[in-house]
């Protein structure tokens, strides 16, 4: 394979997953940690394909998608910020809800030809020697991925509610102090990144995966996403990163299984996980090191969490 | 420019604020003092719109407006800065000045901060991180971003406590300044000295009514009559059989938790005594338990118990007992029952049936007097009851006792039965410290009172040698004769 169709592979393959880390990414830095995530990305995809099959309209099921995760998240947001009980418990829970939901609706769609993403060649751009094949002869939610980094970026540290979003996953006292009523702006992060988390899903369905079915070959993606939140440290750039990092650990492994038939493909699936792990390791070496260079090269990887993630705010 | 008239506020049952009215004029400061308690924080909690008022009325200029929210306070120009600073420590300064503005403009602000910064003589580097500040500089920072808001109205809760003494002339010449700008100044305070050196008219709160309300210049004597109670003259003095052995030393201890922290405390308890912490909240008392308990190393300094060095200034034994101010929270296991609590303090069993501890916990209900029975969770009982579960914990070996108010929210009889067993417990070879609000309490049952100010101690007397008047003088900041005068050397205002 060549380098530019391998590159043009693994962003188009870590496209989802870029979407769905990001809109955790937003949720967490809000300070609520929607852990539905795998079960929100399945039942998006459920629904994506299906509302896109039956209506034949490819933006109606991502529409319906968005939509679906959106109505997770705001399960996750009333229970978890406004009546302030557990965000893990609830979504956990939801997380096999959501899961058992779309495999038992979907079963009448399962392994049915449907719609599918047709890629969209930037005219011009998809010229370019090397660079045209790697980013711009990609489907429409591909693009939406590059979009999505910078985007999420410039939200969170250049406008007035990514400011306001922080300061609620900061310290919900102080923002209730100036003003700003912290549970409103938790409702809506939760609900912007179930959403994302649901487009993600569909993702899945209708492009990168295309179809439905038991399993869909989504399952497990929503957990990564989880896990990458916290090995980018909660800030986008780092989380994106994360993701294409991921991508291509599951490219690489596709391509090993030919040539070294003797190293197991999981080895790379399950990457992530201890790779949050000694990313929080890190994270509190950095914490205690007088070694200046050592603290400031962590610094570079990793940052502490939200003060107040997962701490409901009750009003006085 | 805000008038309140008649707020009220309860908690529950408990009256809070009843009745309390006071106006503040633009280009004046205006003090609150007041005891523990008092009423102060509820009452500007209220005027900021954090808390709601149960009764009463809120007039600005003139006009009735209603202040549900922050939000509401922001419109009408009310600004407060909290005694911990409501910031978001991992955020630059420069976003903690921009958070809850209706405008998003990073260049004009950093250039208003700038400016601001420059006009009131603070320094501030604004991307750096909020948590690598001082407090006072936090406070700078607050108060900058109140005026750049368009707070007309300033309410600073204990803003001295806990922040240099040049950062705290800074603070005091913003004030000054601000004043003469025409702004409105609430100062709540406990310091006499800043009470007279910044206010024009004072409000003095005691149990949640107005007590006095005076124009500058203040009488000291009749502003402290205010404040505390009158008291009986003398209540039977507590026997002074002090011991030759000392149970808890410290030697220029420091630490730097909490507002105040605690600045080189050194004090030597001995066998047989009762010590009564007295203080404002937070000036030290909290930490000085902390650090004797061994929950909490000291940053400097050495701490000595029963002649042993801890190791490390940190560490728990089964001669020392802490009974914490919350006590369901930190004392107790809230979901558990007696038997269980009674199980756990006894240690030893491995194998639990249903009558394992029922012994022990009936003959601790018996003896204690506790309203309740083996089954009851902690939780379930009231708080005399949980206190007097406390009590019942306490292994026998134990020659310390370290307490946080300890009858706080116990009937009269309550707390004289806890008195009358915790003199009881103390044997010969064993010492009580007691942290109190109240200065009965402390003048009734201690047989030494140590005044804590801003971190210091700044009165160590036996209270036979004392008075009520002495020690409510040096919670307001002011050394009694008896005192080590030369660790404080801030008095002398008090005209003789």
């Amino acid at each position: 394979m060549d380098p530019a169709t391998f590159l043009a592979a693994l962003v188009a393959m870590a496209a989802p997953l870029v979407l769905a880390a990001l809109g955790e990414t937003l949720t967490e830095k809000a300070g609520v940690v929607n852990l539905s995530l795998d079960g929100t990305i399945l039942l998006g995809a459920m629904t994506g394909f299906v509302v896109a099959s039956v209506t034949q309209s490819l933006l109606l099921g991502f529409l319906a998608a968005g939509l679906t995760g959106c109505l997770v998240a705001a399960l996750v947001a009333v229970i978890g910020v406004w009546l302030g009980q557990s965000q893990v418990a609830v979504g956990f829970a939801l997380t096999f809800l959501c899961r058992d939901l779309a495999y038992f609706l979907g079963n009448p769609y399962a392994r049915q030809q449907g719609p599918q993403l047709a890629t969209l060649p930037v005219p011009l751009l998809a010229d370019l020697p090397f660079f045209g094949t790697v980013f711009f002869t990609h489907s429409f939610i591909v693009y939406l991925s590059f979009l999505a980094t910078p985007c999420c970026i410039y939200f969170l540290y250049h406008t007035r509610h990514g400011l306001t979003l922080r300061a609620a996953g900061e310290n919900p006292e102080g923002c209730w102090a100036r003003g700003i009523d912290p549970n409103t702006v938790r409702f809506l992060a939760t609900l912007a990144g179930g959403a994302m988390a649901g487009l993600a899903g569909a993702a899945f369905s209708l492009a990168v995966k295309p179809g439905w079915g038991h399993p869909q070959g989504c399952e497990g993606i929503g957990w990564i996403a989880l896990a990458l939140v916290i090995f980018g440290s909660w800030h986008p750039l780092r989380v994106a990163a994360g993701a294409y990092f991921f991508g291509l650990l599951q490219l690489l492994g596709i391509a090993f299984q030919d040539s070294f038939p003797g190293i197991p493909g999981q080895i790379f699936q399950v990457a992530p996980f201890p790779l949050m792990i000694f990313t929080l390791i890190l994270i509190h070496l950095s914490r205690n090191t007088k070694n200046r260079y050592f603290a400031g090269f962590v610094r570079l990887f990793g940052s502490p969490p939200p003060r107040g993630l997962g701490r409901p705010y009750r009003r006085p | 420019m805000i008038e309140l008239a008649n707020i009220s506020k309860n908690f529950g049952k408990v009256q809070a604020l009843q009745g309390v009215s006071l106006s503040a004029e633009a280009g004046s400061i205006h003090g609150i003092v007041g005891e523990n308690g008092a009423g102060k924080s509820t009452l500007m909690k209220i005027l900021t719109g954090f808390t709601s008022r149960s009764g009463g009325e809120i007039l600005c200029r003139g006009k009735k407006i209603s202040l549900d929210r922050p939000s509401d306070a922001m419109r009408f120009g009310i600004g407060m800065l909290y005694q911990e600073p409501l910031d978001f420590p991992q955020l630059s300064v420069l976003e903690n000045f921009m958070a809850g503005e209706a405008a998003f403009a990073p260049g004009q602000a950093r250039a208003d901060l700038a400016r601001l910064a420059a006009a009131f003589g603070f320094v501030f580097h604004p991307d750096n991180r909020v948590e690598t500040l001082t407090v006072g500089e936090r406070q700078q920072l607050e108060l900058l971003r109140l005026i750049h808001g368009g707070a007309r109205l300033l309410i600073l809760d204990e803003p001295t406590t806990g922040i240099s003494e040049r950062q705290q002339e800074q603070l005091f010449a913003a004030l000054r300044r601000l004043k003469a700008d025409g702004a409105a100044i609430l100062l709540v305070s406990h310091k006499l000295e800043e009470i007279d050196s910044l206010c024009d008219t004072v409000t003095v709160l005691r149990h949640g009514r107005v007590a006095a309300a005076m124009r500058c210049p203040f009488d000291r004597q009749a502003l402290l009559q205010a404040m505390f109670d009158s008291l009986p003259e003398r209540l039977s003095p507590p026997q002074t059989a002090t011991g030759k052995e000392p149970v808890v030393e410290f030697d220029r201890v420091v630490v730097t938790v909490g507002r105040a922290g605690l600045h080189e405390a050194t004090i030597t308890v001995r066998t047989g005594e009762v010590v009564g912490l007295a203080g404002m909240d937070g000036s030290g008392q909290a930490v000085f338990l902390k650090i004797a308990g061994g929950f909490l190393p000291p940053e400097s300094g050495q701490i000595r118990r029963f002649g042993r060095t801890l190791p490390n200034g940190c560490g728990c034994s089964r001669d020392v007992a802490f009974l914490p101010a919350d006590r369901l929270a930190e004392g107790l296991l809230p979901g558990m029952t007696l038997r269980e609590h009674h199980i756990l303090a006894a240690r030893g069993h491995i194998f639990l049936s249903a009558a394992t501890g029922l012994a022990g916990s009936r003959r601790a209900i018996d003896d204690f007097n506790i309203k309740g029975h083996p089954e009851t969770t902690a939780e379930e009982l009231s708080g005399g009851n949980q206190q007097r579960l406390l009590l019942s914990l306490i292994p026998d070996e134990v020659r310390l006792i370290l307490m946080e108010n300890p009858t706080r929210g116990l009937d009269v009889q309550s707390a004289d039965w806890t008195w009358q067993q915790l003199h009881r417990r103390k044997a010969e070879d064993g010492a009580i410290i007691f942290a109190s609000p109240d200065l009965e309490e402390i003048m009734a049952q201690a047989t030494r009172v140590v005044v804590f100010y801003d971190g210091r101690i700044i009165l160590d007397t036996p209270t036979a040698a004392t008075d009520y008047h002495e020690i409510s003088r040096a919670i307001t900041g002011e050394a009694g004769t008896t005192g080590p005068s030369d660790e404080v050397g801030r008095s002398g205002l008090l005209p003789d």
